[in-house]
Formats: C-alpha cells, sequence, structure tokens
C-alpha cells in the first residue's frame, strides 16, 4: 500500500495538481473559487461513476446519494445543531454507505439498461419523498449554516475549498489503489466477459457491489460538499433525475482513463454552465446537449483522451 | 360512494393522458431499443404547437371546434419535423453502440430540444382553454366534470384498438414483428429496415406529441413541461413491460389510479407510489409485467 502510493505516477502528478491549486486559489476570485469547489464536489460523484462506468454500468439514479449526502448534512444541522465540517462529512459518508450496501444487493444482479432504470427508480422513490414532505423540507429545501472547524468559523471560504481539495486527493488516490488492486483490476473483465471472471473464481456480484458501495460514498461525499458550498439543500437542483443525468454527462466528457479525470470534468462542466448561462441564458442546456452528443461522436475517450494525446505527443518531443 | 366514483373518474382520465405519452416511448423501445428520453421534449413540442396554434386561431375568429383539428396537426407536425431530423441526421449513426450510450445521446436531444422551446416560444406560459369550454360540463355521479377530459378516454382507446390492429392484423404489423424478432434477416429478405426505423420513429414522436397537444387545453403550458412526465411514463413502461403495448395500457392504468388514489387520500405519497411500484416490479419482474416471453436468440 505505501510503496503504491510512492510510486504511483497519477498520484504523485494529481497531488501536485491539486497543490498548485490550492496555491492558486489564493489569488483568484470568489467565483472562481467557487466555480471549481461545485466542479471539485461534482467530481467526487462522477468518480464513483466512473468506477460503475469502467464495469460498462450506467446508474441513471446517483442523484440519490448526491441528494443523501446533500440532505445528510442539511438534517444533521437542524436536529443536533453541529455544523463541524468533520461531523458532516462523516454522516453524508455512512448515511450513503449504508443506503448503498443495502441497495447494492438488488442492484448488483442488474446489468445495462435494467441496471440504469432501477438506480432511476430508487431516485424517483426519494426524490418523491423528499418533494412532498413538509418535514423534509418540501421543494424548498432547507438552508444550510456555515461550515465550521472544531469550532473556529472561518471568514472566506478558503478553508473549504481546502478542506474539498483534501477529501477529493484523498478520494482519488483510494480509488487509484483500488483500481490497481486484483478486485479493481476485475472492472475491465467484468466488462469484457463476466462468466470467464466467475471461472477465474471471483464473485462478479460480489465485485460489482463493492463497486457500487464505493461509488455510493462518493456520490455522498461529494453531494455533502456541494450542500456546504452553496449553503442550501432542495430536491430538485440535489435529486431529480436532471441532476443524474448530469453526472452521467460529465462522465462521458471526462472519460474514464485517469482518476484525475473527473474533477477536470467536474470543473469544466462547472465553467461551462456558468458561461453558458451568463451569456445565452435560454441556451445553457442547449449547449450542454450539444457537447454530450459531440464527445459521443467524435471524443468517446472524453478529455482525458484529449489529455492523454498532447501528453504523449509531450514526450515524443523531449524524448 | 362520490369519493369512490371522484378517484375513478380522475385515475382513468389520468391514465389515458399517460397512455397515449408512453405508447410512444414503448413502440420507439419495441423496435429500435432505444429508450428515448427526448420523448419528454416531443411531449413538450406537441403541447406548445397546440397551445400557441390555438391561440393564434382563437384570435383570428375560428371557431372553438377547431382547436381538436390544430391539436392533431400539431402532434402530426412535431412527429414528421423533429422525428424525421433526429432519427436520420443524429440515431442514424448510433444504432452500433450500447443501449446506455444511446439514452444519453437522447438526454443531449433533450437538452437542446428544450431550450429550443424557449428559443421559439419564450419563457411566458400559455394558455388554450377554448377547446375545453367549448365542450363544457357534464354532472357525474353528483360531481361536475369538463367533457374534454373524458373525452381523453376514448382518444386513448382509439389509439390502444389502432396500435393493436395494425400489430397485429396488417401487412405493416407483419414486417414490423419480422424487424423487432431480427434485423439481420428482415434485411436479407427485403425488408426497408431504414424506412421501417424512421416511420416508427416518427410514429413515437406523434403519438408523444400528441399526449402533449391534448393536454394543453387543460393546463397552462410553462417551460419544463416535459421533465416529469417523461420519467412518469418510464415508470408506466417499466411497469407494463419495455416495448409491450398491452403493457403500456396496465402500466398506465396502474400508475394512473394509484395515483389518483394516493392525491385523495394521503397527497404526501403522490409521487411515491409510483416509483416505488417500479423499483418493485424491475425487482421482482425486471422484464415487466405484461413483456412477451422472448426466446433466446444463439
Amino acid at each position: 500500500m505505501r510503496s503504491i502510493l510512492f510510486q504511483d505516477k497519477t498520484i504523485f502528478w494529481m497531488g501536485l495538481c491539486f497543490l498548485s491549486l490550492a496555491i492558486a486559489a489564493l489569488f483568484l476570485p470568489n467565483w472562481i473559487v467557487n466555480n471549481v469547489m461545485f466542479g471539485l464536489a461534482r467530481g467526487l460523484a462522477v468518480l464513483g461513476l466512473m468506477l460503475l462506468w469502467r464495469t460498462g454500468l450506467v446508474s441513471f439514479g446517483h442523484a440519490l446519494y448526491f441528494g443523501i449526502g446533500a440532505y445528510g448534512v442539511a438534517l444533521l444541522e437542524k436536529y443536533t445543531g453541529t455544523t463541524d465540517i468533520f461531523l458532516r462529512l462523516i454522516c453524508a459518508v455512512i448515511v450513503s454507505a449504508i443506503v448503498g450496501y443495502l441497495l447494492g444487493f438488488i442492484l448488483r444482479g442488474y446489468r445495462a439498461i435494467f441496471f440504469a432504470m432501477l438506480s432511476l427508480a430508487f431516485s424517483m422513490v426519494m426524490y418523491g419523498i423528499l418533494v412532498k414532505m413538509e418535514v423534509l423540507g418540501s421543494t424548498d429545501g432547507f438552508s444550510v449554516s456555515r461550515t465550521t472547524f472544531f469550532g473556529w468559523v472561518p471568514e472566506s471560504k478558503y478553508a473549504l475549498l481546502l478542506s474539498l481539495i483534501i477529501v477529493c486527493m484523498a478520494s482519488a488516490a483510494f480509488v487509484q489503489v483500488y483500481l490497481k488492486s486484483s478486485l479493481g483490476q476485475l472492472s475491465t473483465a467484468i466488462k469484457d466477459n463476466e462468466i470467464r471472471v466467475e471461472y477465474l473464481g471471483y464473485s462478479v456480484a460480489r465485485a460489482v457491489h463493492v463497486k457500487y458501495v464505493i461509488s455510493a460514498i462518493m456520490a455522498g461525499l461529494g453531494g455533502g460538499l456541494i450542500a456546504m458550498a452553496l449553503g442550501q439543500v432542495d430536491p430538485d437542483s440535489m435529486v431529480n433525475w436532471t441532476v443524474s443525468g448530469e453526472l452521467v454527462f460529465i462522465t462521458i466528457m471526462s472519460g474514464a482513463g485517469s482518476v484525475v479525470a473527473p474533477f477536470i470534468g467536474g470543473v469544466v462542466f462547472a465553467f461551462l454552465s456558468t458561461y453558458a448561462s451568463e451569456f445565452m441564458p435560454h441556451a445553457w442546456q442547449l449547449v450542454i446537449g450539444a457537447t454530450l452528443l459531440g464527445i459521443i461522436f467524435f471524443l468517446p475517450g472524453g478529455i482525458w483522451s484529449l489529455i492523454e494525446k498532447l501528453w504523449k505527443r509531450g514526450e515524443r518531443h523531449h524524448g | 360512494m362520490q369519493l369512490f366514483i371522484t378517484i375513478l373518474i380522475d385515475g382513468l382520465t389520468y391514465s389515458s393522458y399517460l397512455f397515449i405519452v408512453s405508447v410512444g416511448l414503448t413502440v420507439i423501445f419495441g423496435v429500435m431499443k432505444i429508450l428515448n428520453i427526448a420523448h419528454g421534449s416531443f411531449f413538450a413540442w406537441g403541447a406548445y404547437g397546440a397551445a400557441y396554434s390555438i391561440g393564434l386561431a382563437a384570435n383570428a375568429g375560428f371557431p372553438a371546434w377547431f382547436g381538436f383539428i390544430l391539436i392533431l396537426l400539431s402532434a402530426i407536425l412535431v412527429g414528421l419535423v423533429l422525428g424525421v431530423i433526429i432519427e436520420r441526421v443524429i440515431l442514424r449513426k448510433m444504432y452500433d453502440q450500447e443501449e446506455v450510450v444511446l439514452v444519453l445521446a437522447t438526454f443531449g436531444i433533450f437538452l437542446i430540444l428544450e431550450d429550443l422551446i424557449l428559443l421559439v416560444f419564450g419563457v411566458n406560459p400559455f394558455f388554450a382553454y377554448q377547446p375545453m369550454a367549448y365542450l363544457g360540463n357534464i354532472k357525474l355521479g353528483g360531481i361536475s366534470r369538463d367533457v374534454y377530459s373524458l373525452t381523453l378516454l376514448a382518444a386513448a382507446a382509439v389509439i390502444a384498438i389502432g396500435c393493436w390492429y395494425s400489430l397485429n392484423k396488417t401487412k405493416w404489423g407483419n414486417i414490423l414483428a419480422t424487424v423487432i424478432f431480427d434485423r439481420e434477416i428482415s434485411l436479407a429478405i427485403g425488408i426497408n429496415v431504414q424506412a421501417v426505423y424512421t416511420a416508427t420513429f416518427v410514429l413515437g414522436t406523434a403519438l408523444g406529441a400528441l399526449g402533449g397537444a391534448y393536454i394543453a387545453p387543460t393546463v397552462s403550458v410553462a417551460p419544463g413541461f416535459g421533465i416529469d412526465i417523461i420519467i412518469l411514463s418510464f415508470a408506466v413502461v417499466v411497469i407494463g413491460g419495455l416495448g409491450s403495448i398491452p403493457g403500456a395500457v396496465i402500466g398506465a392504468l396502474m400508475v394512473g389510479i394509484l395515483r389518483a388514489i394516493a392525491v385523495h387520500q394521503m397527497p404526501e405519497l403522490e409521487l411515491f407510489v409510483v416509483y416505488a411500484v417500479m423499483a418493485l416490479v424491475l425487482i421482482v419482474r425486471p422484464e415487466g409485467l405484461f413483456a412477451p416471453a422472448v426466446a433466446r436468440k444463439i
């Protein structure tokens, strides 16, 4: 474990990127920092989706865990008054892990369109409950107070951004290590041929279940963090099916080539939607939709495949 | 008793409306294996087309019954224009992709069409009450009901019977069955599969648009009109079995009546019951309650 963490090139470069981002954020204007935060938080959920995507599974209902994380943070504050970041994150992780673990028993037997539909159904059940229940905030949701750090209430959002970066970094490193493990390397094998994997002596159902729980936790973390960054939770922008669609869109746009890709994709998406809604308030979905079609047609490997190409070209020039 | 009748009528009208929208979705899936999210936009386009043209016609002094013709015309127009463009230009290049990638592509189309509505019709809601006012009200079991909503029942019945008849009793239905069963063999025996796909997609699109156009006079047509209905019709077709027309009837009846019961007895559960049943059906019988048994091809 220790040797992988230090030898792995991806983790080294990723650490460098996140570190420079943390330093750069000190000098960046507020709106950029905000967009980066939304992008990274979504990126966490996308990291989870990428894990499933590598196995050939598309969850069209990951807004479920996004919402569970976000509402976990909001309800924790409502009932206990807790605003501490660690307790908030722990709450988001535990609740999404429990729900993911339980639903995983059912979902692990499903593939392709049925997996997508069943996860959609589960997320819409949650949406239906949230929208109609007064106790759970109904369509208005709740506001979320400023995050505290062991009683310290920071003035700027920098402390939150820094914690977000640390969580992303840790999650990406964890997923990287997981993908290198034999359980993780089964991903593509399961996608290619499940029966052979079974013959090799592994349980496909268990491998899928583990993956599902990890991805649920990632999405829960992302949802909890976006609730903190936004200061507000509501069903339509966090649990409705369009959010799941958005997350899957970012997954395709990012590409499954690397654990860094989801964060790049998340940040690109945040800026894309901000700019598009700024300059074309009635046409930003059009831009997003056209981008999605364009990527399916012309760039099936996502943004990451572009980066990889540029990287290789650079290496050839220097080496 | 009165409550029972209210629930029954509410449930049946809502089911009819759901059926008209969902049958287009299930036909497209059955033939082309595309789970079409853009169907929600077809629905919204139909609604906007009908509401807009009925408003224009009323201002120009046309009689109110003319609205019914406009409803039908908007559905056909949306089907022909959007259906042909989307199938020919975008989907045709994607048939070799995986099903989930196709779902995503239709999600992209959905987003584009949603904003095109804003660009064409603006953000203000449309009201096209004329056809509904024209038909007036009727007393049913002591409760006043608008006749217009009741005509939905007749429309749904006509569509259901029409679909069943053309699929089972006509040459066109036989061709469709062949294409569904095996695309390659159909090509080999000289069926123009491309044309069948285009025709199916246009038909499905027009049915989705008809659902929207028909419901337009009873509501205010506003942005975001197609967002909720698409997932509801997913629930309908999943419950009944993807690709099955009798399944769509059963699914629509179940969802419509369950929802009506919930609305009158426990409003908090209105959405919950629908999706809970959808999840339950997927867990117990993923192929849907009424999906035909499929022989495995080797």
